[in-house]
């Protein structure tokens, strides 16, 4: 479950990310990067599939046709139907419903909203912590460098799911009583923290080796302070592993979420995530209500592939040793 | 060694007259554990009905739970704060012992210990005398009509096989588990061969049992599956011949399947709705300087908001029965008097109006959702049905280590609205006055009581009920205090869940409404 | 080097004083052990005397220091649920999860290794492209959904495989073991898979990505160019000189794997120690939780231990900069 350190050898900075300031879309349009992504069929596949789900996810209050969270559009009498073409299916819900009379269809498509939005959000919180303690550690070195490094072995010692259920449960009792979406923030919270870990690692190790090439040197030569120094030029140039180590995570926040809600500490079941669907799904898989868990499942599933398929090509695409 | 194997022959021989050779395994899971096998250590049904099938009380509970002689063959009220019970003779315990008084009269110190949780078997200050070997009396400090109530899960122990392996004292909640706990000497119909607590126990026929056996079986496996869907899968591939509970929306597919049936039944745990009525402020709302639920209007809205038929339809699948009253009617025998406020949506808003919330008002819901039967679903069901009279409630779902901490004492009953589910112990409607209805007091009254709910008219009922020795009186006096609970809507009572049983059709159950698996009238093919 | 293994020693030591401190701040959030310890009627203040014996009501810090100075000497006292000392269920719970998580490693290298030589060999292939399509569901899919299916698949629909459990058992000494019954071996198959699908997929990858970037070394294009076989080329050289990484890898996972064993655990009703820890968190108990995460946390830094002393004896030059992921 956790790909931490697996599967990502060290990552060198592909000269491509640092080729000279020109206009941006231009720039794009002539990388390595953009010609890596056109020529395999399945990465192009993967992009625009990702590109509709999110679009699906932005768009749900829009093109769903019921909204799942208003309690007072449910009704309990339209729990458990089949999807519309099946026998007992009814045209309003094309996917079906689920057992307390949501559309599956409209569920998905607010469900895929809140676990992208949780997942993008953990993603970026980690890769905020992560890439500014690795800066740290790396550059200064030092205490602050086995102070922080301690503490990623200390995250270490346990598994996501197990720095998420802690965290959320501190998190739970902190804002217990507060009307209003805490779980949301303490999915995000849960997940970010910890994931932190590899971004710290990999940035370190980047930064011990960009801060003693010349152009630091030079910098430091010319009195720029260290923090200039950390944030305009070592920074940039440790970002793409940064960013294919993100694409690979934004895919395992989403299992995470899902596997989370699965533990019971996921979003609450009245505005679900695709991980709360699964969950409540698979309580009548026996039963034959497949659609229950059948649709998020497969959502799930297709949206964390065709990430995944863009992490790999990312990967591959930036690390200049298999062009 | 030589008159080992002679009496082994012979019971080998008497076997084989007795019984068909072929072995006779019924295995069935429970989605908890079985831990200590001391049945004073832990009050709840399970652990008490697997420990049923090894130990005996004095009375028991025949398959309609009517209560019948058991470890005494019968018992007269001599006095009416003098009760005399005469024991069964000739009854030995696993380990040979002769079953006797001072067995008795050991087992009612014993269940009073500090430590033990069945203290409420034994009312406080009775007396335990004993007559002679095979009689004891039982000298009550009030006249008291259901003394023997609960005394089929009073187990009797073997004082000297007590006092031979540290088994005195009770093992506590708090320390380890004694090596007797990990064994059972009783004078039921089965001996505990191996347990392994939270894996599996395995039983075997008692040979010497006093009774005559209503099963053919040789050799019981239990196991605990936590998994739902595991535990539906493990019964309709035939490892298991028996599990309980089935999640309801698997009983179609169990049924469906050739060789698996469902035996359902009604369940005495009624579930129920608290709304805090105590505070003068409620903790989780957007109401500030009142408690809107002290208006008995607000209560009765909430009332009849709840469309119980689509619960019980649609939550449930039929698998429930909606009830008005906070005690299942197998236990009350006046239940029928009463019956739900309707289902009508427009005269709740109408008394929302009357009580100055035309608009409604938020406020949040606790609930577990590992505890009941489909628990968190009834509480979504109620939130949005709640929702069209314009009340605005969030559901807190939790697990029900957080939600009992929460919603219960622990945390001063740190909720605003919450779901509870209750089954009386003694099968008596004075347990409910006492425990949910009751107002709250520093000596344990309303404990149970999640929402405070408070009215000293009921509390003054309920006292005069505890002593009633009349029948007729005392059943008088317990539809008026619960008359009073349901014109008020004190608490909202939804449904007896039912019971739901996976069996193989290989083998033949009893189904008590108390949901006790008793393995002793098992015919397996 | 002596310094420097003293040094690791002590943050060693520092990270597992953290690890459970952080143990015992998740007790005071989980719930209330009590009420899942007595009946329904247990009155309050039989429950109250209750947590005063169990010392729930002791300040913080005493608890936490009584804690340490059991955990020091290897007590972590007595299971709420199962009332037995903590040490003896792990150690009872232990086999089960190891010979799980064991499985599933053979399982993910007997397979990952052979597709990801594959794969890295025949890059543009469509048989490559099955493979890591296949391997990436494997990572796609959330665990307690691919055991469901497989539950249902092999158990329910075809009825060859067992649902749950670990069968028949054979106890050797104060280990048990399913692997000498046909049962137990049976059972040992759907867990396992579903464990291992994701680190054959990692394991997959892995050495692909390695493969790949070998096969591109001067040292490969050499060996060509003497005019070696391809099977000499990729399987004498290219895949001897992934293989280091991989195992490594393998090394620190196997930690992983019985961390992750909870769901595959909870799902297949395992009875091992992620079993019991997630019972645990539902029942509030303490001392297993407590206990088992110390545990996990002593796994993790004994293998990054050994991991970074061989590392400091393979290259001096870590001494000076320190261990580079």
């Amino acid at each position: 479950m956790s790909s931490e350190e697996q599967g990502l050898p060290a990552l060198e900075v592909p000269p491509s990310t640092r080729a000279a300031p020109r206009g941006l879309p231009a720039r794009f349009f002539d990388s390595d990067l953009w010609y890596s992504f056109r020529s395999s069929r399945l990465v192009v596949l993967a992009g625009i599939v990702t590109l509709l789900m999110v679009g699906a996810a932005l768009l749900a209050p829009l093109i769903a046709p019921h909204d799942p969270y208003d309690l007072r559009a449910l009704n309990l009498m339209d729990s458990d139907l089949p999807p519309a073409w099946v026998q007992g299916g009814d045209p309003r819900f094309l996917l079906g419903t689920d057992d307390q009379g949501r559309d599956i269809l409209s569920t998905i498509l607010y469900g895929t909203r809140s676990s992208i939005a949780i997942s993008v959000l953990a993603v970026l919180l980690a890769i905020g912590i992560g890439v500014s303690l690795g800066l740290v550690a790396g550059y200064f070195g030092g205490i602050a460098d086995t102070i922080i490094m301690r503490i990623a072995d200390v995250k270490l010692t346990f598994p996501a799911i197990l720095v998420a259920l802690l965290i959320n449960g501190i998190a739970q009792t902190l804002f217990r009583g507060r009307l209003g979406g805490a779980e949301f923030w303490i999915l995000v919270l849960s997940i970010g923290l910890s994931f932190w870990v590899q971004y710290a690692r990999t940035v370190r190790g980047m930064t011990l080796v960009e801060k003693n090439k010349e152009y630091v040197q030079a910098a430091r030569l010319i009195g720029m302070s260290r923090t200039a120094i950390m944030f305009k030029h070592v920074l940039p140039n440790v970002l793409s592993p940064v960013l294919v180590i993100g694409t690979i995570n934004l895919a395992l926040a989403i299992i995470t979420e899902a596997t989370l809600s699965f533990l019971g500490v996921g979003l609450p079941p009245t505005e679900p995530s695709l991980g709360t669907m699964i969950q409540i799904g698979n309580k009548y898989l026996f039963s034959g209500s497949w659609w229950m868990v059948a649709f998020p499942g497969v959502t799930l599933a297709v949206l964390v592939l065709a990430v995944n398929l863009l992490g790999d090509w990312l990967r591959d695409a930036l690390n200049p040793k298999l062009r | 060694m030589k008159l080992r194997i002679m009496t082994l022959a012979a019971a080998v021989a008497a076997a084989m007259l007795t019984a068909p050779v072929e072995a006779k395994t019924f295995r069935y899971a429970f989605q908890g554990d079985l831990n200590a096998l001391d049945p004073y250590t832990l009050n709840e049904t399970f652990t008490l009905g697997a420990l049923g099938n090894v130990m005996e009380g004095l009375t028991k509970r025949d398959k309609d739970l009517k209560i019948i002689p058991g470890l005494a063959e019968r018992w007269e009220i001599a006095e009416p704060t003098r009760w005399r019970f005469y024991l069964r003779k000739g009854v030995k315990f696993h380990n040979g012992e002769d079953f006797t008084a001072d067995d008795v009269v050991f087992s009612a110190e014993r269940a009073l210990s500090p430590e033990s949780n069945i203290k409420s078997r034994i009312a406080a200050g009775t007396k335990v005398v004993k007559v002679d070997d095979h009689t004891v009396d039982f000298v009550t400090t009030a006249p008291n009509p259901i003394l023997h109530y609960e005394w089929d899960t009073w187990y009797i122990f073997s004082k000297k096989w007590s006092e031979a392996n540290g088994a005195t004292k009770v093992q506590t909640s708090s320390s380890q588990l004694s090596p007797f706990t990990l064994k059972a000497n009783g004078t039921g119909p089965f001996i505990v061969e191996s347990h392994q607590p939270g894996v599996k126990t395995v039983f075997k026929p008692n040979p010497n049992w006093w009774g005559k056996p209503e099963h053919n079986l040789t050799e019981v496996i239990f196991q605990t599956i936590k998994s739902d869907a595991t535990r539906v899968a493990a019964l309709l591939s035939g490892e298991i011949d028996m599990m309980d509970p089935v999640p309801v929306q698997d009983i179609a597919r169990i049924k469906a399947n050739a060789g698996t049936d469902v035996l359902t039944g009604p369940e005495l745990r009624t579930i129920f709705l608290n709304m805090d009525s105590l505070r003068d402020e409620l903790l989780y709302s957007d109401v500030k300087g009142k408690n809107p639920f002290k208006d008995a209007r607000v209560r009765k809205a909430f009332y009849q908001a709840i469309d119980m038929e689509a619960i019980h339809s649609r939550v449930m699948r039929g698998n429930s029965a909606n009830s008005a009253l906070l005690i299942s009617p197998l236990l009350f025998s006046r239940a029928a008097e009463f019956k739900r406020h309707p289902y009508d949506p427009d005269a709740a808003k109408k008394l929302l109006a009357e009580a100055g919330y035309p608009n409604g008002f938020a406020v949040e819901m606790d609930c577990p959702n590992d505890r009941y039967v489909n628990d968190e679903a009834i509480c979504q069901a109620v939130v949005a049905m709640l929702a069209r009279i314009g009340i605005k409630a969030k559901l807190n779902a939790m697990p029900k280590a957080k939600y009992f901490e929460k919603a219960g004492a622990t945390q001063k009953y740190d909720s605003s609205f919450n779901l509870l589910g209750w089954t009386p112990g003694s099968f008596d409607s004075h347990n409910v006055l006492l425990n949910i209805t009751g107002c709250r007091d520093d000596k344990g009254a309303g404990a149970f009581n999640y929402g405070g709910y408070c009215n000293p008219k009921v509390d003054e009922l309920a006292k005069l009920v505890l002593v009633e020795t009349d029948t007729a009186k005392r059943d008088d006096l317990i539809a008026q205090a619960f008359r009073i609970v349901h014109e008020e809507a004190g608490i909202i009572p939804l449904h007896q869940q039912a019971l739901n049983w996976g069996v193989s059709k290989k083998v033949k159950i009893v189904q008590r409404a108390d949901n006790q698996i008793l393995f002793y009238w098992v015919q397996k093919e | 080097m002596l310094a420097f293994t003293i040094r690791r020693l002590l943050e060693a030591a520092v990270v597992m004083l953290t690890v459970a401190l952080l143990a015992f701040v998740l007790f005071r959030f989980v719930g209330d052990p009590i009420n899942q310890m007595v009946g329904q009627d247990t009155s309050i203040a039989e429950r109250e005397e209750l947590r005063q014996r169990l010392g729930l009501n002791d300040p913080v810090l005493v608890q936490f220091g009584r804690f340490i100075w059991n955990a020091a000497r290897y007590d972590f006292g007595i299971s709420y649920q199962v009332k037995r000392p903590v040490t003896s269920l792990i150690a009872e719970r232990f086999p089960a999860t190891f010979e799980l998580a064991l499985t599933a490693a053979l399982f993910a290298v007997l397979l990952g290794i052979p597709m990801g030589v594959y794969t890295g060999i025949h890059r543009d292939s469509w048989l490559s492209k099955l493979f890591l399509s296949v391997s990436l569901v494997g990572i796609s899919l959330p665990t307690f959904l691919i055991g469901i299916l497989l539950i249902y698949v092999f158990a329910v629909q075809l009825g060859v495989l067992p649902s749950f459990g670990r069968g028949e058992v054979v106890r050797i000494g104060g280990w048990t073991t399913g692997l000498l019954t046909a049962s137990g071996l049976k059972a040992l198959i759907l867990p396992a898979i579903t464990l291992g699908l994701f680190q054959m997929t990692l394991v997959t990858r892995l050495v692909r990505s390695q493969m790949l970037e070998v096969l591109r070394t001067d040292y490969i294009k050499f060996a060509r160019a003497r005019g070696l076989s391809d099977r000499a080329v990729n399987f004498g050289h290219a895949l001897k000189n992934t293989l280091i990484p991989v195992i490594t890898i393998i090394g620190l996972q196997l930690g992983a794997i019985i961390a992750f064993a909870i769901i595959t655990e909870t799902v297949f009703q395992w009875p091992g120690m992620g079993l019991m820890f997630i019972q645990a968190v539902q029942n509030a108990d303490i001392p297993v939780m407590s206990a088992y995460l110390l545990l996990v946390a002593f796994l993790f830094v004994l293998i990054n231990l050994i991991v970074d002393l061989l590392y400091v004896w393979i290259d001096p030059r870590v001494r000076i900069y320190g261990r580079e992921a």
